[in-house]
């Protein structure tokens, strides 16, 4: 608490305002603690590890084409799939998520600064060198157990590639608890002082959830793997039946974690997509209590739906039926998300540019793969699809066609503010064009290969499959290819696009009141909370984008009258 | 906190002063320690879960054949420990009474308190019959006292960082103190666990 005469002295720091810094190339290969460039460090980290991923998911695709082993071993097969997995979801969705949110929060509650800056640049650090030492596994065998890691399997089979796998994870781990210990801080302690926790933008609710799931899941995740770890190194028997242990207790400490972090890979792109769509649709968010409070109802509804991954593991009868019921009410928030952004863009004057293309796309892939988890939630059913290729096509529903697609929406969406610059509409269309075939060719046969009985995670499969898997691998050949007009237009528009002045989409939240990209202190003049966040429907046209704000604020005001 | 009613136009008004920056701002260092410490006790929780469960799920526990727990030198570290906390009170007391010697002398001796609780640890691990390895239960004693015990020595550190930093007597003052209130926050929870651990480990 600073003293009223401490406030008197800073106020006369008023007058000599600091000359603008101008921010370096540099800045972004250093530990800067500034939360824009951290953010855009996050999402290009991220980025780079996604090719990693999706490079070894072709591998496996390719492999996949046929029943045989032809192009890689089968033991180089598991240890691909593991780190496709945990690469895509530690090093790509989870850092992604954190990179909006680094660059998005203190613009859009108007402050200056996360509220602890060099604990951000620090978790923001943790995360590449995470990244790089799970790479490092490459040289001694990475893990073959899958990102789940069950023991006993995890204790047999590539012992140091596991153990790296272990301590990366740890890294990573810490570091999004720090991040999310700085977002729970911002969000709640950082807001302007006109903005009440009801008038702050949806995407700051739904990092709230997500920040809260990480700092209670994560720490039992870490508690798992250091008696993993104990298990692997010093050889003692917390998961191996062997020594008289229980390898059930890993997958509950491991569920406990790893269910809540699915909302915290999607949580988060549930907030993009309830800031895009009202933007492009010019009108008002439908329900934005209901928004914002089924977040936290999935933030707290799944903290205890964990043992639903573990139907066919011996969980007794009553035990599953309690994680089936908790898990079909998570269809209820889900389902109040769902048809309020339909709402929302219902009616509305519907801008189709790229952001909306891969806005709507994820609406409906989202809900393809939302229903497919109320299907695996019952216990009959997932005892019959278990552990086969429906629960990949599920999972990649909800996480690509979900997270991936959002987040792409996110990002030509917010590029031109990052940038200054506009993306290419082409490309952005061409792009999202192949991205939404391609995942759809992907993963939608995945469904009947599921059904129909095809085991997950081997690298031979029955004969019959063959005709689907072809169509699935060519379908993923198409997703590769979908990311590189991406990355020609950002390549290119980040020198050559068109300038995007400060508000191209003529938003509303704050962080389209300052300049593109924002100025280091973020806003020049101080931000005006001159409307809610998703007050569209005014005659936005009248607005001209060079006037300043308080003749915006007059014309709305009038407006009003 | 009566003062600064008057001062809530100029909070509004001095957006980069107030709201986030260097000189003044409001102090929300304190918040994210909770939040770290919310987020340390599911650790704990893992552990103590993971405990619970073999406890109720294996048909003899402790496994046959295991020795029985010695009690003396765990009651002892209890009672230091769990004393320690009320000692660093004092420290906090001190300063916020601008009592810098005073603050030194109770953080000295939770210093110390804490020294002889991981003595005592280490006498306990040293004559003990378990080894790590001996069965399930001997490993989930080291693996909990363990990451006891190297949070007792982040603690100990902690008291010793303040102890280090407050040799100027300008450091701490009774208005601004959070490096003190961090190390006992962080000391009274480290206390809290151990009971908890305590009553698990060795009494149920």
């Amino acid at each position: 608490m600073s003293t009223s005469a401490e406030k008197i002295v800073t106020s006369t720091h008023d007058g000599q305002k600091a000359e603008h810094k101008q921010r370096k190339w540099q800045d972004y290969f250093t530990f800067n603690t500034d939360h824009k460039v951290i953010g855009i460090q996050y999402l290009v980290t991220a980025f780079l590890f996604y090719f990693v991923g999706g490079a070894l998911a072709e591998v496996m695709r390719t492999e996949l084409a046929t029943p045989e082993p032809d192009l890689v071993q089968p033991e180089f097969y598991n240890q691909i799939m593991t780190m496709h997995g945990t690469i895509m979801l530690f090093l790509w969705i989870i850092p992604a998520g954190a990179a909006f949110a680094n660059f998005l929060i203190p613009l859009m509650i108007g402050a200056e600064d996360m509220a602890f800056p060099r604990l951000n640049a620090v978790a923001y650090w943790m995360f590449p060198i995470g990244g790089i030492l799970l790479m490092s596994s490459f040289f001694v065998g990475p893990a073959q157990a899958g990102w789940t890691s069950y023991p006993p399997l995890s204790l047999v089979a590539s012992k140091w590639g596991q153990e790296i796998w272990i301590l990366s994870i740890l890294i990573l781990g810490t570091s999004t608890i720090l991040g999310s210990i700085n977002f729970i801080t911002t969000i709640l302690k950082m807001r302007m002082p006109d903005m009440d926790i009801h008038s702050m933008p949806l995407f700051c609710w739904s990092m709230l959830a997500t920040s809260g799931l990480i700092l209670l899941g994560t720490p039992v995740l870490a508690a798992a793997l250091i008696l993993l770890s104990f298990d692997l190194i010093a050889g003692t028997s917390f998961f191996n039946p062997a020594g008289g242990g229980d390898p059930i207790v890993y997958q509950h400490m491991f569920w406990f974690y790893s269910h809540p972090a699915v909302y915290i890979m999607v949580l988060p792109f549930f907030g993009i997509i309830s800031e895009v769509l009202p933007v492009h649709a010019r009108k008002p968010i439908f329900g934005y209590r209901a928004i914002a409070y089924s977040s936290l109802a999935i933030a707290f509804l799944g903290l205890i739906v964990w043992a639903h991954h573990m139907f066919t593991s011996g969980t007794p009868g009553w035990l599953r039926m309690f994680f089936m019921a908790t898990t079909m009410v998570i269809a209820v928030p889900t389902g109040i998300k769902v048809f309020s952004w339909t709402a929302t863009i219902w009616g509305g004057k519907i801008n189709l540019n790229s952001a909306m293309l891969f806005g709507v796309g994820f609406i409906s892939l989202f809900l393809i793969g939302g229903l497919s988890g109320i299907m695996v939630a019952s216990v009959p059913f997932d005892i019959h699809v278990h552990d086969t290729y429906f629960v990949v096509a599920h999972f990649h529903y909800v996480l690509f066609g979900g997270s991936v697609l959002a987040l792409f929406a996110g990002i030509y969406h917010w590029f031109p503010k990052m940038t200054g610059r506009m993306l290419n509409e082409t490309w952005g269309r061409i792009h999202f064009a192949l991205t939404y075939i391609g995942f759809n060719l992907t993963f939608l046969p995945m469904h009947q290969l599921g059904i129909q009985g095809m085991n997950r995670r081997v690298a031979l499969y029955d004969a019959q499959f063959q005709s689907v898997n072809m169509i699935c691998t060519i379908g993923s050949y198409i997703l590769a290819v979908s990311t590189l007009p991406f990355v020609v237009n950002v390549l290119w528009s980040v020198f050559k696009g068109e300038k995007a002045g400060r508000n191209p989409w003529r938003a509303l939240t704050l962080e389209w009141q300052t300049s593109s990209p924002p100025a280091i202190e973020n806003f020049e003049e101080e931000p005006v909370l001159w409307a809610g966040p998703y007050e569209y429907g005014v005659d936005t046209e009248m607005i001209d984008e060079d006037s300043s704000i308080e003749e915006m604020l007059a014309e709305v005001s009038a407006e009003a009258k | 906190m009566q003062s600064s009613a008057l001062d809530e136009s100029k909070v509004t008004l001095n957006y980069h002063h107030e709201a986030a920056g260097h000189h003044g701002h409001p102090d929300h260092r304190m918040f994210g320690v909770i939040l770290f410490l919310i987020g340390d006790s599911m650790t704990f929780l893992g552990f103590f879960a993971a405990f619970l469960i073999y406890r109720t799920m294996m048909p003899v526990w402790p496994p046959e054949g295991t020795p029985e727990l010695e009690l003396l030198v765990p009651i002892i570290n209890t009672i230091v420990l769990v004393s320690s906390s009320f000692v660093m009170h004092q420290g906090q007391t001190a300063i916020k009474r601008n009592d810098v010697s005073g603050l030194r002398l109770w953080f000295g001796i939770t210093a110390a308190m804490g020294a002889v609780f991981l003595l005592g640890q280490g006498y306990e691990y040293f004559h003990s019959e378990l080894g790590l390895t001996t069965n399930l239960f001997a490993s989930c004693f080291y693996a909990l006292t363990g990451f006891h015990g190297l949070h007792v020595t982040v603690g100990v550190l902690l008291i010793l960082s303040v102890l280090w930093r407050s040799r100027s007597k300008e450091h701490y003052s009774s208005g601004s103190h959070f490096g003190v209130e961090a190390a006992e926050i962080y000391w009274h929870f480290v206390d809290v666990i151990w009971v908890i651990l305590f009553i698990l480990v060795y009494l149920l």
